[in-house]
């Protein structure tokens, strides 16, 4: 303990959080003096501090629990936090084009995507009931606030309200769980409400209903059926670079707390949530496969993919064992490739120089840009689960996970909603490759947003080569939550 | 033997060439010519490489040869296992020539995308063979599955008119009767701790119960696959809207993919539930014989009763494998080759006059023996094949297979062989529509004979088919010894398995 009075040790543990929040300060100071004119040279430097702080993630790495146990990272925490920090990058280096061509290039939003990013790092290594509401309405608050970014457009702003209202009502339900589980175990912090649990000494129905409320909250946040509702709506109207950074980011960030919670001070529970998890994710799964059939636009369509993805990661976390949560990191790194190169695509819509957002927009593109749609088609069959593409190894291994864990009704239903699913996924490869356009897109605007898109393509489909080193990683963060 | 890895070669050096394809820039004219050409020579060396499987196969061995084995997620005990034996061996030869026929036949019909054809034919071969050559559940799924992406592609983009309908019939129900047979696999793989197929033929020891199940998830698999009635209904869209080749390899060699894996997946992974269900496939290959048979004859358009009458075809092939006897195995395996020349010669038989025509319907034709002798010839000598005549390829498979059969059950013997005499209706029917009678229709007073180019497609497959027929020994004997061996381990479990049960 005399460590914790030096307070050293706490801050060397903290020490990529703290770069980015000195980063982010010192990058707003200067993008306050010097204006609008800095925008370009923010969003770059953000990126750079991004990836520099995932980098020091690494080197050197650290593991342990910091100011009184609010704060702990580990391998999984280590994983989950490089993951959303590369996304977030990415994210801020394909929004330029798009705000650029919308007038909207405001150096105030990739300092609000790096402040949420914080706030994500924050939860992803909560390890008291605390720190994780304070971490999540961080985020929380910064997200609403880039929905609503492009605020001359009424569905933007409406996305941002929306959002904002719905995701206030999660969070007090959340806030209020938390409650009542500290009234119940007597502590706020993860170990010892898991003690409180295991001794015996916590009123078990109670913690429960605490606990359901909990994971009632994350749930909206995470956008499982049946706290979904809002996912398309906001998806839609929030301006596309936004939404490529709602699909990806914030889902692994708030997907790595639900599974530290559950895994963490819930675990004793296990009986109970397993069931909870099981029926969200079989509804996800479903839900996300029927209801985007019709859709044509395809940031909504990407909204209901996004529920059905979550729904597979839920059933490895419903596995609750070491290759569940293995899973859940493995689903989730090639979850995060395979969206930002299909944002990076959507990103490209532009047809006499207005964006476009249609499935049908895409018509002709196999022909007009060859290579833009072989990207795209190999996306899309990646997340319908077709081998050899990446996408099929991440469900493989969730339903492995099911299997293993004896739940095998929902993965027979997993399965079959991965075909349904998998009809809109291969609608966009047949309106790209079969039908036939008078005038298709031009996407000759933005090189990185190409780039993004070749080499995540690129990375989906020659994953099967090398599948092992992502095994690895994701096994090593598993395993420690499973000492 | 040979030191290097032989099939890995064979199955990704098609890959080297879709490469080559997908790179090559210039004005659309050298393109389209570049990448014809890369995908002939690809194809055709590919081709000459599987040769030497056949040459140094050791047609004496039951087990695996050409062995490849190299750790990939090591971890999961999930390898990258490769090996042929003597029943696998004539399905990747079959494979390799079928797309270099097919790529040659496509040189003038494909005017559209033909860098994105190629390359699509090219990814698919290599799909196709490492299908047959996997001996791990992973790596057979992930080349099973994977063949659907290609073959959508080949379906939606230059396919008929109703392309779009019958690319997402195909591939959704196929998908749908695969990802039940991943289940499969993964519970298999957590029965056995790794997924590396001659392990776990060694070791697993499933209750009924499990063979139960998981024997009719790889059913649902193959048989859409096969596809057997009544799941065969994507096939005739599927023909019918691909363009030629598509149904070439269509009913070459995807189709051989279902009774593929039910004899090297389902009989030997599950022998109780095999000997359990196998009335059960009795009584739907009789149906499909009968029943598409007829069907078959009333068809107005020539790939869709060639399609029909490969599901009559495809029934027989799925009795044989169920009676598990020497004669019904091997015959159904001939049945399966001989079906995939003859078949796809067939579909080339109608491609040709498609290019010429433009139209499938059976009425338009009639009187091209004035025209096209050389025609009238070679699709004499397939339908012929295709009925069974003795001394052609077509004859020796069906016979065995009813051979096996009237051993086990006369009834469904008799049921089966009366398909032989639909099949000769239907065929001789279409044969007469098309070729005889006068030539009175206008639109046919010009049509040309075949070209050098498709004689040259025709006569390999020409000579396959008297040699299959002649003397099917040089493709019975090597694949003896594995059949054996198959049928042996089948006996001995059912005979534990009843051994087990009495105690």
């Amino acid at each position: 303990m005399s460590m914790d009075m030096v307070g050293l040790e706490h801050w060397s543990l903290a020490r990529p959080e703290l770069f980015l929040a000195v980063a982010t300060a010192l990058l707003l100071l200067y993008g306050v003096l010097r204006g609008e004119v800095a925008t370009t040279f923010v969003s770059i430097a953000t990126s750079i501090a991004l990836i520099i702080t995932a980098v020091l993630l690494f080197v050197p790495y650290r593991e342990g629990t910091a100011f009184a146990q609010l704060f702990i990272t580990d391998r999984l925490t280590t994983t989950m936090k490089a993951l959303v920090l590369i996304s977030s990058a990415i994210a801020i280096l394909m929004s330029r084009a798009f705000f650029e061509h919308a007038k909207a290039w405001r150096f105030e939003y990739p300092l609000v995507v790096s402040l949420s990013t914080l706030g994500m790092m924050l939860m992803i290594s909560a390890n008291d009931l605390m720190s994780l509401y304070v971490g999540l309405e961080l985020q929380s608050l910064a997200l609403y606030v880039i929905a609503a970014f492009q605020r001359d457009s009424v569905r933007s702003t409406e996305a941002g309200i929306k959002y904002f209202v719905l995701g206030s009502v999660a969070s007090g339900m959340l806030l209020f769980g938390a409650s009542l589980i500290y009234g119940f175990c007597g502590s706020t912090a993860f170990v010892q409400i898991s003690q409180a649990l295991l001794a015996g000494k916590a009123a078990e129905i109670g913690t429960t209903i605490g606990m359901v409320f909990v994971v009632a909250g994350l749930a909206f946040k995470i956008a499982a059926v049946p706290f979904h509702m809002w996912t398309p709506d906001v998806y839609e109207g929030a301006p596309t670079p936004v939404t490529a950074f709602f699909a990806v980011a914030p889902k692994i960030a708030a997907l790595s707390l639900l599974v530290s919670v559950l895994m963490g001070p819930f675990k004793p529970l296990f009986p109970q949530w397993q069931q909870i998890i099981v029926a969200a994710a079989v509804l996800s799964m479903g839900w996300g496969a029927f209801a985007a059939l019709r859709q044509p636009n395809i940031k909504r369509l990407m909204a209901y993919s996004s529920i059905a993805n979550v729904g597979y990661v839920l059933l490895g976390v419903a596995a609750g064992t070491e290759r569940g949560i293995q899973s859940v990191v493995f689903f989730l790194a090639i979850y995060m490739v395979m969206n930002l190169g299909t944002f990076a695509v959507i990103l490209l819509m532009k047809r006499r120089n207005v964006m476009v957002e249609n499935i049908s927009d895409l018509a002709g593109l196999g022909r007009s840009h060859p290579m833009l749609a072989l990207s795209m088609m190999i996306m899309m069959f990646s997340l319908a689960g077709i081998p050899p593409l990446a996408g099929f190894w991440g469900k493989l291994y969730v339903f492995m996970a099911a299997v293993e864990a004896k739940l095998f009704w929902p993965a027979v239903l997993g399965v079959l909603a991965s075909v349904v699913a998998s009809y809109y996924y291969v609608r966009i490869v047949k309106v790209m490759y079969f039908d036939e356009s008078e005038e298709a897109i031009d996407p000759s605007f933005s090189g990185m947003n190409r780039a993004v898109a070749l080499v995540s393509a690129l990375l989906v489909a020659l994953f099967s080569l090398l599948p092992q080193p992502l095994s690895a990683i994701a096994a090593a963060a598993a395993k420690g939550l499973f000492p | 033997m040979a030191s290097w890895p032989i099939l890995s070669v064979v199955t990704f050096l098609p890959l080297v060439g879709a490469l080559f394809c997908l790179v090559v820039q210039g004005p659309k004219e050298a393109v389209d010519r570049n990448c014809r050409s890369a995908a002939l020579i690809t194809s055709l060396v590919t081709f000459l490489v599987s040769l030497l499987l056949w040459v140094h196969f050791d047609p004496t061995k039951a087990g695996f040869q050409f062995e490849e084995k190299v750790a990939w997620i090591p971890a999961l005990n999930i390898g990258y296992h490769m090996g042929i034996d003597g029943i696998s061996l004539f399905f990747v030869l079959l494979s390799t020539l079928l797309t270099a026929i097919c790529v040659l036949a496509s040189w003038e019909a494909v005017q559209t995308r033909v860098k994105e054809y190629m390359v699509a034919f090219l990814v698919l071969e290599t799909f196709m063979v490492g299908m047959f050559c996997a001996l791990d559940l992973a790596l057979f799924y992930v080349f099973f599955e994977g063949v659907l992406i290609p073959m959508f592609l080949i379906i939606g983009v230059w396919g008929g008119k109703r392309r779009v309908y019958a690319a997402f019939k195909f591939f959704l129900y196929t998908l749908l009767g695969s990802v039940l047979m991943l289940l499969a696999i993964i519970a298999i793989y957590w029965q056995a701790g790794t997924s590396d197929l001659p392990t776990v033929m060694e070791q697993m020891q499933l209750p009924f119960q499990w063979q139960f199940w998981l024997w009719l998830a790889f059913f649902a698999s193959f048989a859409v696959k096969v596809p057997m009635w009544p799941v065969h209904t994507w096939l005739p869209d599927a023909h019918v809207e691909a363009p030629t080749a598509g149904s070439v390899i269509l009913a070459g060699v995807l189709l051989k993919m279902g009774g593929y894996g039910f004899i090297r997946y389902s009989v030997t992974l599950f022998p109780e539930a095999t000997q359990y269900f196998a009335p059960l496939i009795f009584g739907l290959s009789v149906v499909a014989v009968i029943y598409t048979s007829l069907v078959a004859l009333v068809q107005e358009d020539m790939k869709k009763l060639i399609a029909y009458s490969s599901v009559a075809h495809m029934g027989l092939v799925t009795l044989g494998i169920y009676i598990m006897n020497m004669q019904g195995v091997q015959g159904s395996i001939f049945q399966m080759l001989s079906h995939g020349v003859v078949s796809a010669a067939l579909f080339l038989c109608v491609g040709v006059i498609y290019d010429r025509m433009h139209t499938r319907e059976i009425d338009a034709y009639g009187g091209l023996v004035h025209r096209m002798p050389r025609y009238a010839f070679v699709f004499m000598f397939f339908t012929l094949a295709s009925i069974g005549l003795p001394g052609l390829s077509g004859f020796v498979g069906e016979f065995l297979v009813l051979l096996g059969a009237f051993k086990i059950n006369t009834w469904v013997t008799f049921l089966a062989t009366t398909g032989l005499i639909w099949g000769a209706a239907y065929a001789l029917w279409l044969y007469r529509k098309i070729i005889f009678g006068e030539l009175t229709k206008a639109s046919l007073k010009a049509i040309l004979d075949m070209n050098r180019r498709e004689v040259a497609v025709f006569l390999p497959l020409v000579l396959i088919t008297l040699w299959m027929g002649i003397y099917p020994n040089s493709f019975l004997d090597p694949m003896a010894p594995a059949v054996d061996k198959l049928i042996g381990d089948y006996n001995a479990a059912i005979k534990l398995a009843h051994t087990a049960s009495l105690r």
